[in-house]
């Protein structure tokens, strides 16, 4: 009996730590963010054809911003 | 406000905002916090030109966010002013878009006063304006009656 309710605790533990996890690794996904004059917005995740062209100049924007 | 002085309390207010320009529609630097905005600016009108390749839709590309693991860059364009920041990676997105519009507003030049509508010259010297009449006096408080003599 208190073996299953070690084993309870800990397989929730586990599932906690796996969503923090995975909810920062999806939180600093990269990706790209357009918004427009209607209110629309789109959001273009890392590896779609969008992202793919945005990204490189966005990551040579920062480099050249960077000082020395 | 000029530019420089908007992006000055810009990067005092927002921690988050390391790097920004301000130029126009003709990639003219009107205010930066680099020492030479001229690359930043050009380098954002490429990127703001390619995003807006990727639109398809009618409607214009007022602002973006390009977030990638060394940090992010913002774009936010009004009518012929543009602003371009850089912040470390995970910014507050609303936060930083709120303080560059901000900025951007402060920044812009204000248009010219109106000139003020000259007396018409055909129609003579106005008129002087008529006195305001005089209010009526108060009126007076009924005097009180006399009773009529006893007598």
């Amino acid at each position: 009996m208190r073996r299953s309710g070690v084993a309870i605790v800990g397989v929730l533990i586990g599932m906690l730590i796996g969503a923090a996890f995975i909810r920062r690794r999806t939180a600093h996904a990269e990706h790209v963010d357009l918004y427009f004059e209607d209110g629309s917005m789109l959001s273009l995740s890392d590896g779609s054809s969008g992202a793919d062209r945005l990204l490189p100049l966005a990551r040579k924007l920062l480099s050249d911003a960077r000082p020395g | 406000m000029d530019a420089q002085q908007a992006l000055a309390d810009l990067t005092e207010v927002s921690s988050q905002i390391q790097t920004a320009v301000v130029f126009d529609d003709k990639g003219k630097v009107v205010g930066s916090t680099l020492p030479d905005g001229e690359p930043f600016a050009r380098a954002a009108a490429d990127l703001l030109a390619a995003a807006e390749e990727v639109n398809t839709g009618s409607s214009a590309l007022t602002q973006l966010e390009v977030a990638t693991a060394a940090g992010s860059v913002f774009v936010v364009r009004e009518g012929e002013t543009t602003i371009a920041a850089t912040t470390a990676a995970a910014p507050t997105v609303g936060l930083v878009f709120y303080d560059l519009k901000s900025a951007l507003r402060s920044a812009k030049p204000k248009p010219p006063p109106k000139p003020r509508p000259k007396p018409d010259a055909e129609n003579g010297p106005s008129k002087p304006k008529a006195k305001p009449k005089p209010k009526p006096a108060a009126k007076k408080p009924p005097k009180p009656r006399k009773k009529p003599d006893a007598s």
